[in-house]
């Protein structure tokens, strides 16, 4: 058999088994994250760690988001003399698009990394394999409450994201600039489908948790238990999610947004 | 021997490209401290996940307790390794909880104890390692003695009947491996538990071990009692013993000739 | 942290995201989809064009919404299509009511308005609008609008 074939063969092969390992990873997960629910304590300091420490750089960032669409989409409105419809605008950006796009990417940058290291040096430094020796499931104990607490906090984080962001519009578009406040949220309050668009928004956060949450778990579960592994890992948490909500947006918003 | 509470038979282990573990029997006895000795990489830490279920032989059986380790689940491998403490090198203390709550992790997980006695057991185990005062210390806070004193203190909270020391003493000054090495001992001797220590300071090791196993090679190059080692005239263990830079386990790693090396020959 | 310091933060935090949510849900959009009208009885209305009408969307009169269209398909008899529309009961309208498709804003969606008639008889469960207008196509606008330049210019 040609040996320059079996290299790529073998590269295919290991590359499935890698997908196939990191799915029965997820799936444990999720049954392990269910049943950890059972351990209040543990899930809410989680939530504790995992979604009011992001509050503040999410709230502040929907802010300025909110800033910058209320400024910029007024810009291109005024061309087209709709600057009334700046509400519908930027409510409709946040709602749909940015709120989970930009939501899921702050924390994958500022939880995801956060879990991936402590799970990487929890490795490092053989508490996981202590745990595993005192007949406790690292997955069970450690990871799993993690892991539906992040999947909790996203859609909630995504929420006060584009809350946040549309009173920025509003304080930019009809405080400073001087747009119509009633045209603004009328406008607003007829194109805004709460159903098509905000339920698909929390539709769009809840995956971008899901994702975000398993790749940093997997990820820093399987670092190697070294500074540069750990290192390394959470750089791969921060490109491998945000490639990830990229693409799966584009997939989503093909999906629900498209005329049926 | 119907003593033996731990008994390793004709273990083979290795990773692709390397043999580490050919042909090794061990037995381990209740109520008595055994040494493991030997060079790094010797395989020394490898016997202890062997015996713990971590990895597996490819050839040879663990028994523990008259249960043969490998052939168990995942359910009844977790209900073995109840029995069994482990003391790692850096203690591998939880970084998250303090000193106390990681005394009581085992107990927690694997008790339905009231909070009012798990809260007195700790404690006990604590006063016996001489840590009871830092009960509320955060792990950062705990020098390297202490941090091993807890981890020692959580490895024996469920009283199990074998207890694994993984270098215990290395690292330590000389007040705290004293310390450790008579804790160690008390234990054995208190609770009944098979103590198994791995370890290269072979002064504390033998001041407190029953028996020796010295590791070489990937096979056991000598056994004895601490004072049959002493006197043994087995070249590997003298070298050992006497810190010997070289002799049987060589000094150089393997590569060509140091004149080739540097082109000195014509 | 004591425990009851982080179960308050953690309730907060928790009341305060699905307070957004709920900011988002009722004060942002509107509850059309959710609108729950209550009994309704179908009426259908023929097109030659829908143009970017689509199912769910809401039917007007007079700005107000007193329905919704349920479903659009084509006739291959009459090679038109057929909108079928579910009003609300409360409502009747003329049987010479005309349905027009309209465009809601400049960026919204399209929608079918009413303009009642006169006649005395009311529509009924079944019957079908027979006045209607279909949505402009913006090739067509353009396409007058060239000829009647080139009219205007032979001129």
């Amino acid at each position: 058999m040609n040996g320059s074939l079996l290299a790529p063969l073998r590269m295919l092969i290991e590359f499935v088994a890698a997908v196939g390992s990191g799915a029965r990873f997820f799936l444990r997960l999720c049954v392990l994250g269910l049943a950890s629910l059972r351990r209040r304590r543990l899930v809410i300091d989680q939530i504790h760690f995992i979604g009011n420490y992001s509050l503040s750089i999410i709230l502040v960032s929907g802010l300025l988001i909110g800033f910058v669409l209320g400024l910029q989409g007024y810009y291109t409105l005024r061309r087209y003399g709709s600057e009334e419809a700046l509400g519908l605008l930027v409510t409709l950006s946040l709602v749909r698009e940015l709120g989970p796009v930009v939501t899921g990417l702050l924390f994958a940058g500022r939880a995801g990394t956060s879990l991936t290291a402590e799970i990487g040096l929890m490795k490092a430094g053989e508490q996981l394999d202590a745990m595993a020796m005192m007949a406790v499931d690292p997955v069970a104990r450690v990871l799993a409450p993690r892991f539906i607490a992040a999947v909790f906090c996203v859609p909630l984080l995504t929420s006060l994201f584009s809350m946040f962001g549309v009173l920025g519009g509003y304080l930019v578009g009809v405080e400073m600039i001087g747009v119509d406040g009633g045209a603004f949220w009328s406008q607003m309050q007829s194109g805004v489908d709460w159903f098509d668009d905000v339920g698909n928004g929390v539709i769009k956060s809840v995956v971008f948790g899901f994702t975000v949450a398993f790749i940093a778990l997997f990820v820093g579960y399987t670092a190697r238990p070294t500074p540069e592994g750990v290192a390394r890992a959470t750089t791969t948490t921060v490109v491998a999610s945000s490639l990830a909500i990229l693409g799966l947006d584009f997939i989503m918003t093909a999906l629900m947004f498209s005329a049926y | 021997m119907t003593r033996d509470f731990l008994v390793l038979d004709r273990i083979r282990f290795g990773y692709r490209d390397r043999e580490i573990l050919s042909d090794v029997s061990l037995r381990f006895e209740r109520g008595r401290v055994v040494a493991l000795i030997g060079g790094s990489g010797s395989g020394k830490t490898t016997i202890l996940r062997l015996i713990g279920g971590q990895l597996r032989p490819r050839q040879g059986t663990v028994v523990f307790d008259g249960h043969n380790v490998h052939e168990l689940g995942h359910e009844a491998l977790f209900t073995l390794r109840r029995k069994m403490g482990m003391l790692y090198q850096f203690g591998a203390l939880f970084t998250d909880l303090n000193a106390f709550e990681n005394v009581a992790f085992p107990l927690r997980e694997h008790t339905d104890l009231p909070e009012s006695m798990i809260r007195d057991l700790v404690l006990m185990k604590l006063e016996a390692v001489g840590l009871r005062g830092a009960a509320g210390l955060d792990i950062s806070q705990l020098s390297g003695g202490m941090a091993r004193r807890v981890a020692l203190a959580r490895s024996i909270a469920l009283d199990p009947p074998l207890v694994m020391y993984d270098e215990p003493f290395t690292g330590l000054d000389p007040v705290a491996l004293a310390t450790i090495a008579k804790l160690i001992r008390r234990f054995t001797d208190a609770l009944g538990c098979a103590s198994i220590i791995v370890s290269h300071d072979i002064d504390e090791a033998f001041a407190i071990a029953d028996h020796v196993y010295l590791l070489s090679g990937g096979q056991i190059a000598a056994q004895g009692t601490p004072a049959e080692m002493r006197a043994s005239t087995d070249p590997k263990v003298r070298q050992f013993l006497a810190g010997g830079i070289d002799g049987p386990i060589a000094f150089h790693y393997q590569g060509r000739a140091l004149a080739d090396e540097l082109g000195l020959r014509p | 942290m004591k425990r009851s310091g982080v179960d308050l933060l953690v309730g907060l935090f928790v009341l305060l995201g699905f307070a957004a949510l709920v900011f988002l849900a009722v004060r942002t959009g509107n509850m059309s989809s959710a609108f729950n009208m209550g009994p309704t009885y179908e009426v259908r209305a023929e097109f030659d064009n829908v143009g970017g009408l689509k199912p769910r969307a809401a039917v007007r009169s007079a700005g107000v919404a007193v329905g919704r269209v349920t479903s659009i398909s084509f006739d291959n008899q009459s090679f038109r299509a057929t909108v079928t529309l579910a009003l609300d009961r409360r409502y009747e309208f003329p049987k010479d009511t005309s349905a027009k498709i309209l465009t809601s804003g400049l960026l919204g969606d399209q929608y079918i308005g009413l303009e009642p008639g006169g006649d005395t008889e009311n529509l009924a469960g079944g019957d079908t609008v027979m006045l209607t207008q279909s949505a402009v196509v913006l090739e067509n606008l353009i396409g007058q609008f060239l000829y009647g330049k080139a009219s205007e210019g032979g001129q």
